[in-house]
């Protein structure tokens, strides 16, 4: 009786702990803010603008965030656009670096800001904006060594939201690929025909390989409709080679799936 | 115990999988533009002697293709000048990388030869130029002068390869082919290819002639014909040209047409300023009646699998479209617009019901689905009616009239063809004017 209480005990509160660190997670959009990480350094070029609405009032929501500063985020509207000009030195970069490995206390961060306060002269320093730099000599860093970026050391939460693409990223890449699909109009409306295609991409933007994800149901008797469809989601995958690509993020796009499932252009 | 570590075990399952997930994205729009397609030319077999090679075929048969897809509105074909590669290794193995360079996405190719008996072999093959890869490839065996039906069997597999859906091509349209002055027309019962070649007469013309139909099933058609100032209805089979009355009824019938198994007749017949809707197995010769309704019903249609009818009724005060099971049970309205409607007719596909409309002094020609919603009208002119399917449920066929002059001259009727987007509108050649077309169904069957 005590045993099976113990190991009941045990295995619950061992439930109970999972599901702290995965449910909110599970939950998804938890918090919301954390969206905007990557991009936001890239303020200068229009089509990365990332959707990030809830921290696009800058300076209201800044100190909120400072509040609760979890990760190095920094609201757009505060990122000057001289920020490449001030991309600290390497010796700076290694400083900051080691900093930010400790940075869970927010004072330390303070004191980063007083060091780096000259060199950004009298205007007032925002701990959020090295961090926003730092991330981004990360990034330039992350395509050519392997090593992992800070971000995957970050909580799991972090790297699903990354995983993403902005909602303008995607819509130019949809964008291209509706051109260059030429759609079977033969094709039922009222069966579920999604085919899944797997990319791979090169960094300009060029396709590495194309894979259909259900291979098997291309030759499986009596799917023709599908083999149809998947024939020319292919030729669209590949008539659209090279695909326009953002100019940052490679780890984010250079695998995507494309589901392609032409029903709603058959009903209209 | 075990149950819970796999709670466990899911959990993090569910948790890896999630933070690993690809970038997904939903392409749920393409465009629907032609399909850049090319047709090169066959080659033929040096064995092929003098007499065949008069004939031309190697380029006769992909012009046929050609205009078959070309006119289907989905395929845009390109010129044959600007091909590189020559057909003969083009058939053998294409340099993808050469069709490509001209923007085709698809390459046709074929190559002819000699069977024994004078019989040819005509093979084609289907090219994803995109994909480097053979779609498909058929060979056909016919004599030398029946090459226009190989070359319409060759295009719906090629249509039906890129489209996902059966082609057209290979089938015929029955039709009234009307001579002579308004006041003493001469209504002749005609037949041709679905692209208007080999117009062929099946009547004299010493009888007025109306609603010819096909046979689903078989290569029969009825008709109606007038006998003593009644119109009769008629059966005539294509192949043998036997005619066959069908009853004699006391009143006056018409419209009549088959039920998909082709072994019934259905039609409306009238007695003292009422009709109604009868069957009739065409081998017991039994008659059924499935309406009685003191309005006029008439213009019956079955759906594809023969459950359902469709007609066209005046009872409730205007003439709209109905529908009932084949018993005769379940009548339900299902045209609601503003005008008058008629003519249903069920598509092959079962999805959709053609009809004519008119409204405001014009005639349309539209198409709703079977129960009455997302109707669509898809052409509209002066004097329009009687839309006929093609085989496969995408483009219907009609004729329009336009209107004489002043002197009562000009003003015929013409076969004209629309597809299901509405912009496919086309004309199809005949040597006379033309009304009441219907398609046959495929002749190389289902």
């Amino acid at each position: 009786m005590q045993k099976s209480l113990k190991i009941s005990f045990i295995a619950h509160s061992v439930i109970l702990i999972i599901s702290s660190i995965t449910l909110p997670f599970l939950m998804g959009r938890v918090q919301a803010p954390l969206v905007m990480s990557v991009d936001l350094v890239q303020i200068g070029e229009r089509t990365n603008i990332p959707y990030a609405p809830k921290v696009s009032d800058g300076a209201k929501t800044d100190k909120k965030i400072k509040d609760r500063v979890v990760t190095e985020q920094a609201p757009p509207k505060i990122v000057p656009k001289e920020k490449p000009d001030a991309v600290p030195l390497p010796e700076n970069i290694k400083q900051i670096k080691e900093l930010l490995e400790k940075r869970q206390n927010p004072v330390k961060v303070e004191d980063l800001t007083k060091q780096t306060s000259e060199f950004e002269k009298k205007e007032i320093f925002d701990p959020n904006k090295i961090s926003a730099l730092i991330d981004k000599s990360k990034k330039d860093n992350a395509d050519a060594n392997s090593k992992p970026s800070l971000e995957a050391t970050q909580s799991q939460q972090k790297n699903v939201v990354t995983s993403k693409l902005t909602i303008t990223q995607e819509d130019a890449i949809k964008a291209q690929i509706f051109k260059c699909w030429n759609i079977p109009i033969g094709l039922p409306y009222n069966e579920n025909l999604t085919v899944r295609i797997k990319i791979k991409l090169n960094p300009d933007g060029s396709l590495v390989s194309s894979e259909i994800l259900d291979q098997a149901r291309m030759n499986t008797a009596g799917q023709t409709y599908y083999k149809i469809l998947a024939e020319s989601a292919l030729r669209a995958v590949k008539l659209c080679n090279p695909l326009k690509v953002p100019s940052t993020g490679y780890e984010k796009w250079k695998e995507m799936q494309l589901n392609f499932d032409a029903k709603e252009m058959l009903k209209g | 115990m075990k149950y819970k570590i796999f709670t466990i075990l899911a959990l993090f399952f569910i948790l890896t999988a999630k933070s690993f997930a690809l970038v997904s994205v939903d392409i749920t729009r393409g465009n629907l533009d032609p399909l850049p397609t090319a047709i090169s030319d066959f080659y033929l077999d040096s064995k092929l002697g003098d007499n065949i090679k008069k004939l031309q075929l190697e380029s006769k048969i992909p012009e046929l293709i050609q205009n078959n897809l070309s006119r289907s509105g989905l395929f845009f074909a390109l010129e044959k000048k600007s091909f590189i590669q020559r057909p003969e290794p083009a058939h053998n193995k294409p340099r993808f990388e050469d069709w490509a360079f001209i923007k085709t996405q698809v390459l046709v190719t074929g190559k002819i030869s000699l069977e024994k008996e004078g019989r040819l072999r005509v093979e084609f093959k289907l090219w994803d130029v995109v994909s480097a890869t053979e779609l498909s490839a058929l060979a056909f065996y016919t004599t030398p002068d029946n090459w226009r039906r190989v070359s319409h069997m060759i295009s719906d597999k090629i249509y039906e390869r890129l489209t996902g859906e059966k082609g057209y091509f290979d089938s015929r349209i029955i039709f009234v082919s009307e001579t002579g002055p308004k006041v003493d027309r001469k209504k002749r019962l005609a037949i041709m290819d679905q692209d208007g070649y080999g117009v062929k007469y099946l009547t004299l013309g010493n009888e007025l002639v109306l609603t010819p139909r096909f046979s689903p099933a078989s290569q029969h058609v009825t008709y109606m014909s007038y006998f003593k100032n009644l119109p009769r209805v008629y059966l005539l089979n294509i192949e043998t040209g036997i005619q066959d009355l069908v009853g004699d009824f006391p009143g006056m019938t018409f419209a009549p047409r088959f039920s998909p198994d082709g072994k019934k007749i259905i039609m409306s017949f009238a007695q003292e300023g009422n009709s109604d809707i009868y069957t009739m197995d065409i081998k017991t010769r039994v008659v059924e009646k499935l309406t009685d309704n003191p309005s006029i019903d008439t213009s019956p249609s079955y759906s594809p699998d023969g459950s359902y009818i469709t007609f066209n009724s005046d009872r409730s005060g205007f003439q709209q479209i109905y529908t009932m099971k084949s018993d005769g049970t379940n009548v339900k309205r299902i045209s609601f617009g503003e005008g008058l409607y008629g003519t249903p007719v069920w598509s092959p596909r079962g999805d959709l019901i053609a009809f004519t409309k008119l409204y405001r002094n014009k005639f349309y020609i539209g198409v709703m689905r079977s129960d009455g919603s997302g109707e669509r009208l898809l052409t509209e002119n002066y004097y329009q009616e009687a839309p006929s399917w093609a085989p496969n449920g995408r483009v219907l066929v009609f004729y329009r009239e336009t209107p004489s002059d002043s002197s009562g001259r000009g003003g015929g009727a013409k076969l004209w063809s629309i597809d299901l987007t509405g912009y496919n509108e086309r004309l199809i050649q005949t040597p006379t004017d033309a009304s009441d077309p219907s398609w046959s169904g495929l002749l190389s069957g289902k």
